[in-house]
């Protein structure tokens, strides 16, 4: 039974870092329409960001406290920065173009900013300075739940509590549901569209920066390969729960995690992303819709 | 040409990157020995390097808008050089005739080390062609292209190794296992929509992949198999100099087959099925094209030629493992049919020989070369989205009376 509860909890730390991301897909797709490949590459760079911030803080000799803090800033930062700059360099010139266009243009943003990680930084695998402590009251059940888990879990259910606040009770909130609504209307409506696009990229990237900076202090190491897995994974769990629905990513997410945990328990750990990608497979097959999203009519 | 207000905004761009790019380039860290390196160099460079290509983007956009606007009638100017000049009856038997020479003394002109960067840059021409003919022609994102080529690579590899079968005998099996593998994964998945079938191919290419890795029973896991037996000439064995020459000939009559069937289905029913499906599926569906059928053929012969190509690497390099079937891979030929232009079978030729030769010559670019993929993606996609050299429509004229 032990057992169990740890493979369930781990799945639901798991699933909390993957709601994270996919939530940067869902609503970049729910309002643009558009499978931000690159998404991925700004988790990793938010990963590498606070790496190297906690780093150099570290080395001059700051607390702890102040190192977390400013480490989770700088890449909920930066990860903005450039999920803003993304969007206008590869996706904006491309808003009227052909399907396919954009899409392409986002593996190539994904390929390059791999690369650019790489040669920028290193390909080895780096050492993340654990940024979560083990907690004293844990201790009796340490073997069972980590500390990391709980910080994971409470972190990403205060995010969310954030997000669900912003979209749907304020004025950016609403406008940007009204963008995903209708993209014309919302134009007629005097909503500046641009400026919403670019501030879905922006929460996206935030929110990735920190999904990032947690599973990195999790795992305990970093690589700028990284962000392609967690991006296809953090994708599959949005297409689960239904691209476009923000409840849904975060519930797929959490299906998906669980799902894994399992898997790799009871099953085999050589085939953990086997299972992730026949789940995608799976799903598009018979549901392509998602479990919450509303299948697409189309209309001649 | 560049007011003072262009300037100021590319030096407000300029320092915009250099923020952006500040954590990454300038500060490296060693978490082991506690040591923070400050590389203040590099964010001069992002900050020249950018306010240039600022400038550059600027220049060309200034040209677009001041060129004279291009005449209705004077549509055939917009068609490459290439395609004119090879118009022409005489002149393309000229070239295509001068170039067959040039290919066939080539190996004899230059080292074996040579021939063999040949061999690879030609294996991309036909993988590019396969593959245009999937994204080209059909319109179908397939991003796990590379799959079809590991499975070709691995029933040569397999069937050589456990039961003793030779390059010929294999050839056509790898090709149709591929062209299994394409219908099977085509058969559900063809039913979604563009950017969805990306993203399944793309989990289809590496579930195949990481099966390849851990299922080490089957195909010995990441250690690969080795000792593949290269193909014998009407039951010769010959010198490795001899065996490389041998396979630079098969590869240079596969691309001309190649280029001859692609030519051919271009032209073809089912080639202009494509490209009406692409161009709009509803309007195709209502004048009663299959979808169904018409992408699945698309699926299966681009993976046929995967299939083909698979074989022959596994022949060429005698080793293969699954190192060599990344996504990575599949994005390198994803990017020579981007460059060479979607749909043209000349594009993708020169694509291939562009990207496959300038890196290999060029060693000192070669680290950079997967971000100058990337890079040719976007800005591909932004600049000249018809690629290089564009395909040419079918076009009628409306002949004056």
């Amino acid at each position: 039974m032990d057992y169990f509860i740890e493979l369930f909890c781990s799945g639901l730390s798991r699933g909390a870092i993957y709601a994270l991301i996919a939530l940067g897909y869902t609503m970049v797709y729910g309002i643009i329409g558009l499978i931000n490949f690159a998404h991925g590459e700004i988790y990793m760079i938010g990963a590498f960001t606070s790496f190297i911030v906690a780093t150099v803080l570290s080395i001059l000799g700051f607390p702890l406290l102040a190192i977390v803090a400013l480490s989770g800033v700088a890449a909920a930062v930066w990860a903005s920065a450039y999920g803003y700059t993304i969007e206008k360099i590869a996706y904006k010139p491309l808003r009227h173009a052909p399907r396919l266009s954009p899409l392409i243009s986002a593996i190539g943003m994904s390929i390059f900013l791999q690369n650019y990680v790489l040669l920028a930084q290193t390909s080895d695998f780096l050492p993340f300075p654990e940024l979560i402590p083990d907690f004293e009251f844990m201790e009796p059940i340490a073997h069972i739940v980590g500390s990391s888990d709980i910080v994971i879990f409470i972190t990403t259910a205060v995010v969310m509590a954030v997000l669900t606040y912003v979209i749907k009770f304020t004025r950016i909130g609403k406008a940007m549901r009204a963008t995903a609504q209708d993209r014309t209307m919302a134009m007629l409506v005097g909503i500046n569209v641009n400026n919403i696009i670019s501030a879905t990229f922006i929460i996206g990237s935030a929110l990735a920066a920190i999904g990032g900076l947690l599973i990195a202090s999790h795992i305990g190491q970093i690589n700028f390969y990284i962000g392609f897995l967690a991006g296809i994974k953090a994708f599959t769990a949005a297409v689960l729960g239904g691209i476009g629905s923000i409840p849904g990513a975060v519930l797929g997410s959490f299906i998906l995690g669980l799902t894994e945990s399992f898997a790799t328990g009871y099953v085999s750990s050589d085939y953990e992303d086997v299972f992730a990608f026949s789940l995608l497979v799976l799903i598009l097959l018979f549901k392509p819709s998602g479990l919450l999203g509303k299948a697409e009519t189309q209309k001649v | 040409m560049f007011s003072l207000k262009t300037l100021r905004t590319g030096v407000l761009i300029s320092l915009w990157f250099v923020f952006l790019t500040f954590p990454l380039m300038v500060i490296k860290v060693d978490p082991l020995e506690r040591i923070i390196q400050w590389r203040w160099k590099n964010a001069l460079l992002v900050g020249i390097g950018t306010f240039l290509i600022y400038l550059v983007v600027q220049y060309l956009n200034y040209r677009k808008e001041h060129q004279p606007p291009a005449k209705v009638e004077d549509t055939k100017d917009q068609v490459s050089f290439i395609h004119k000049f090879i118009a022409d009856p005489i002149q393309r038997k000229l070239l295509f005739g001068g170039l067959l020479v040039i290919a066939a003394i080539f190996p004899f002109v230059v080292s074996t080390y040579q021939t063999n960067i040949m061999i690879t840059a030609l294996m991309y021409v036909v993988l590019g062609l396969g593959l245009n003919i999937v994204v080209g022609m059909a319109g179908l994102l397939d991003l796990g292209f590379v799959a079809f080529y590991a499975v070709g690579a691995y029933s040569y590899a397999l069937l050589n190794h456990h039961f003793g079968l030779g390059f010929w005998e294999v050839l056509p099996i790898g090709g149709g296992l591929a062209a299994i593998a394409g219908i099977l994964l085509g058969f559900p998945v063809l039913r979604l929509r563009g950017d969805y079938l990306a993203i399944v191919t793309l989990g289809f290419g590496e579930i195949i992949r990481l099966v390849l890795e851990n299922w080490s029973e089957f195909s010995k896991g990441p250690s690969g198999i080795s000792n593949i037996s290269r193909p014998g000439f009407l039951g010769m064995e010959l010198s490795l100099e001899g065996s490389i020459l041998y396979m630079y000939y098969i590869m240079i009559a596969f691309m001309i087959f190649t280029i001859f069937v692609v030519n051919r289905l271009q032209d073809s029913r089912l080639g202009r099925a494509w490209i009406a499906l692409r161009e709009d599926e509803i309007a195709c569906q209502a004048m009663g094209i299959d979808k169904q059928k018409t992408k699945l053929a698309a699926f299966s012969l681009g993976a046929f030629w995967a299939g083909l190509m698979g074989v022959i690497f596994a022949a060429k390099t005698t080793f293969i493992n699954p190192a060599s079937f990344t996504f990575l891979e599949s994005a390198i030929i994803l990017s020579i049919v981007v460059l060479g232009g979607m749909g043209s079978i000349v594009g993708v030729i020169i694509g291939a020989l562009v990207l496959i030769l300038l890196p290999e010559y060029l060693r000192a670019l070669s680290e950079y070369r997967m971000l100058a993929f990337g890079a040719i993606l976007v800005a591909m996609m932004i600049f000249r989205p018809q690629g290089m050299i564009a395909t040419v429509r079918r076009t009628y004229r409306f002949q004056k009376k």
